[in-house]
């Protein structure tokens, strides 16, 4: 309901990293979980921990302290914990093992994972994912997560975009469902042995903040509508990106902004929100009912080939369109990655043949990935055993066979790089609100490589939060949180659940929803400009103002109520979106999923501005114009260069 | 095309039901059955009624939160497809569609379409895990597992937690989704140490929560969208078995 002016900002203090050790990159990993002081055993108990959220981060980490010991209390919006988004993760998780003797190792992880967030990320996060990942296979196997393994017994793995080596484990194409059901299965053990208390269907709405320390959440039960508030000594938000943002996107209809954005609101200040991720293969939108997009795996690009017609309005079926008259265009512009390149180029290559008029299918959205050649190659049963439940799901969906003809596919929003401000030992800018998993913006930079989510949501779940997090907690327990700092964070959700139900308008959540997604995915997409992102900016509060003015909610506050759940997202995204331009707007250069038009190289590619840009930016909120602070990026182990996949 | 529909609704879990009619209309062929219940939903809303209230999230067939019993058939017509990627073209706009929620004794209704289904939870909860916390881990090709064996504890391990094989049995039994989670954690090496201990404690809970005993109608795989075999509940009941007889 706030009105911000977000077309201005002031420029506030530079904020810097100051838990990661200094020294050789190597080490730092090590001596930090050295440095950081321990809770003891008797101790945890008396300690209480919020993890909001239940995917490969939360969950992970929700059964890891519980293991430890501590006193868990743990949300999420949906009826079971097995159920949040990571579930539908598809292709893999990267591990740097260098089980297929290909030359990979931690250092080349590292390297791939930096260049590929196109030099915006924090060298010393990004090295201690690399080393961690390792120890991530080894756990998911000890939890009987069913990795694709090859005749030997042995892990089989595969190649994912912008790596040369093989280091992607998998489980058919449902790796996020494995090992999710692994973090949900050691969840479920701590909550029989009740040191996790589970609470589904119940939504964080705020965040208690007492004498300068996260102290608890206001939630909300889904099914009561009842609003309560839990106290502890230190939350953890692991709630996911934003990119239902864009209404459009591969994330689940639930997957919401609510809980960091009013952590932001409380003080935490929020990274790089215009880093998103636009994922090059997804099923193209069939119509204007469309409520979700689905992703086809990145791994489909091992082996299908992506092309267009050569012709612009080539009416002709894909069958009857000759070799020579079609475009393999990824792997005539990238030879040395072909099929393979990062997500953000490949997306920005299909729009530009799509923009050129020789995209396929309804509306010229769209550009083949075809297995012809894979199934002549390796026979249909191995493209079967490989792709199979893609295919069937691309078939359902479509009604179209991608063994007879090619798929269509078209870019897709997917991945939120950017979040809450996290230091080494992932605490935000609120001391006690630690931030992991896609919710935080640590380890990705301004573009995520593939794979790469599942990796960084169990690594901090699993083994980097629960090894600083007692750094925090030796100094509690931290007393008790006055009665009226409760109630006040209750009244402020309580009169925002009233005004959504008082205005009474003619409009739906929905309808709102579905408009700010178009214009931002139209202004603030694959390809952002000034005079777009200037225009977004004064049509975005124009939206925000009609939303307040004519949203149409029914029912009541205290009973189950989808809508209001719905309207109470929609509310937040309007506020959001505005930061996310203004952060496009004043990030003038182009890096990684972060494309302006105005800088780009003759070839059209991105071209960064490591002098003006190589930093964070972080964003304050004030209520007015925000403040930016700036965490100056250091590059010591890999020199930033010009991204080449040539 | 237009449609009929018959949809159950249901203002809590104490107060009575009934179906009630709906002409939707604009509904195209590529449109989910989700997607329909969408277009439903946003007018009645804007007509100042309360929208028919359903589970759904990931909307790909993965996370199993959707669910619905339509026209009798949990998940619908098609085979091995969730709700949510069920698609307007397999129906006959002639025909009403009767949509109705899970019914079974220990999923009680939350309101319209929405069951409570967390007794499935509670029968993970009891055993279905395998005891490894983090940090202890062995390296993972520190025992390599035959190809077959993974292959088949992966069949298993498909399961998405919906309930469609609990809504679709005539006893209410839980049998399927238990025995998925038994046999893909029972077929691997890791899983060995708990293996007939996990399958006690998950079916005695699961008799505790007051679900109906399996007389292997097979009605279950029949309607599950991710296609567990029969012959899990066989490996189940081998493994309860053998605790028996081991005197557990």
């Amino acid at each position: 309901m706030s009105c911000s002016d977000y077309t201005n900002y002031s420029e506030g203090e530079p904020i810097a990293d100051t838990r990661a050790p200094d020294g050789p990159l190597e080490t730092r990993w090590e001596r930090r979980r050295f440095a950081a002081r321990l809770v003891n055993p008797a101790n945890r108990r008396k300690l209480t921990v919020i993890v909001v959220g239940t995917g490969l981060a939360g969950g992970s980490a929700a059964a890891t302290l519980g293991e430890l010991g501590y006193n868990v209390l743990s949300f999420c919006y949906q009826d079971s914990p097995r159920r949040a988004h990571s579930i539908a993760a598809q292709g893999g998780i990267n591990a740097a093992k260098n089980y297929a003797g290909d030359g990979d190792s931690v250092h080349r992880l590292f390297h791939d994972t930096v260049k590929g967030g196109d030099f915006r990320s924090r060298e010393s996060n990004v090295h201690r994912l690399a080393q961690v990942s390792t120890q991530i296979i080894d756990q998911c196997v000890a939890q009987g997560v069913p990795f694709a393994r090859e005749y030997g017994g042995l892990l089989d793995t595969r190649s994912f975009g912008g790596a040369q080596v093989s280091r992607t484990f998998y489980a058919r194409g449902q790796t996020g469902q494995q090992l999710l059901l692994g973090a949900y299965q050691a969840l479920s053990r701590q909550i029989h042995a009740g040191t996790v208390r589970m609470h589904p269907r119940t939504e964080m709405l705020d965040l208690v903040v007492d004498d300068g320390r996260a102290r608890g959440v206001v939630v909300r039960d889904l099914v009561s509508g009842e609003v309560s508030t839990h106290l502890a000594d230190a939350v953890v938000l692991a709630t996911g990106g934003y990119g239902n943002v864009f209404h459009l996107s591969t994330n689940a209809k639930g997957c919401n902004t609510t809980a960091i954005w009013r952590a932001h609101k409380k003080g935490a200040l929020f990274a790089n929100p215009c880093y998103t991720q636009i994922h090059p293969t997804c099923i193209p939108v069939s119509g204007e009912h469309q409520s979700k997009l689905t992703l086809m795996s990145e791994s489909l690009r091992n082996d299908g080939r992506v092309w267009v017609p050569e012709r612009a309005g080539d009416p002709r079926a894909p069958r009857d369109i000759p070799e020579q008259e079609r475009d393999y265009y990824l792997e005539r512009l990238y030879p040395g990655f072909g099929n393979l390149v990062p997500r953000d180029i490949a997306s920005r290559a299909a729009k530009t043949v799509c923009d050129a008029g020789r995209g396929v299918g309804p509306g010229g959205l769209g550009v083949y990935l075809d297995f012809a050649e894979a199934i002549e190659r390796l026979g249909r049963d191995t493209v079967s055993a490989r792709y199979g439940n893609l295919f069937e799901m691309y078939q359902r969906i479509t009604d179209e066979d991608p063994y007879e003809v090619p798929m269509r596919i078209y870019p897709a929003v997917h991945y939120t790089m950017g979040g809450l401000w996290v230091d080494y030992d992932l605490r935000s800018t609120i001391p006690g609100l630690f931030v992991i998993g896609e919710a935080n913006f640590s380890d990705h930079g301004a573009n995520r490589l593939g794979a790469s989510a599942l990796m960084q949501g169990l690594a901090d779940g699993y083994f980097v939060l629960p090894a600083v997090i007692g750094d925090y907690l030796a100094d509690g327990p931290f007393g008790p949180v006055p009665p009226t700092a409760v109630e006040d964070a209750e009244d402020e959700v309580r009169q925002g659940i009233a005004a959504l139900l008082a205005v009474d308008g003619d409009r739906t959540a929905e309808s709102f929803h579905r408009e700010l997604g178009r214009l931002m995915w139209e202004l603030c997409g694959m390809e952002r400009s000034e005079e777009g992102l200037r225009k977004a900016l004064e049509q975005i509060p124009q939206l925000r103002g009609e939303f307040w003015r004519r949203v149409k909610v029914t029912g009541a506050g205290g009973q189950l109520n989808q809508e209001l759940e719905k309207a109470g997202r929609v509310a937040d995204f309007l506020e959001l979106a505005e930061l996310m331009c203004l952060d496009a707007l004043h990030r003038t250069e182009s890096c990684g999923g972060h494309f302006r038009v105005e800088s780009q190289t003759a070839e059209g590619d991105a071209r960064r501005d490591d002098d003006a840009f190589s930093y964070v930016a972080a964003w304050e909120h004030t209520g007015g114009a925000p403040v930016l602070h700036r965490e100056h990026l250091e590059f010591t182990a890999v020199r930033p260069s010009v991204r080449s996949y040539k | 095309m237009r449609y009929t529909l018959r949809v159950w609704r249901q203002r809590g879990p104490e107060e009575s039901g009934g179906l009630v009619d709906y002409d939707v209309d604009g509904i195209s062929p590529d449109m989910s059955f989700l997607e329909m219940l969408d277009v439903l939903n946003e007018r009645l809303v804007l007509d100042g009624e309360e929208p028919v209230a359903f589970d759904h999230d990931c909307r790909e067939g993965i996370c199993g939160m959707c669910g619905l019993m339509i026209d009798g058939v949990a998940h619908g017509p098609e085979r091995a497809t969730t709700t949510c990627q069920l698609h307007m073209r397999h129906f006959d706009p002639a025909e009403p569609i009767v949509v109705e929620p899970w019914r079974a004794a220990p999923f009680p209704v939350v309101r319209d379409l929405m069951v409570d289904r967390s007794a499935l939870d509670r029968i993970v909860e009891a055993g279905g895990y395998i005891s490894a916390p983090a940090g202890a881990a062995p390296d993972a090709h520190a025992v390599p597992i035959p190809k077959a064996d993974a292959d088949a504890a992966f069949t298993a391990a498909a399961c998405i937690g919906c309930g469609a094989c609990v809504a679709a049995c005539p006893n209410g039994s839980p049998m399927l989704f238990t025995a998925a989670k038994a046999t893909h954690l029972g077929l691997l090496p890791q899983g060995q140490p708990e293996r007939l201990s996990r399958a006690e404690d998950m079916l005695t809970a699961q008799d505790d929560l007051g679900f109906g005993g399996c007389t292997q109608t097979g009605e279950c795989t029949l309607v599950c969208p991710k296609g567990i075999p029969l012959e899990t509940i066989a490996t189940l009941n081998h493994d309860v078995l053998t605790a028996a007889l081991r005197g557990r």
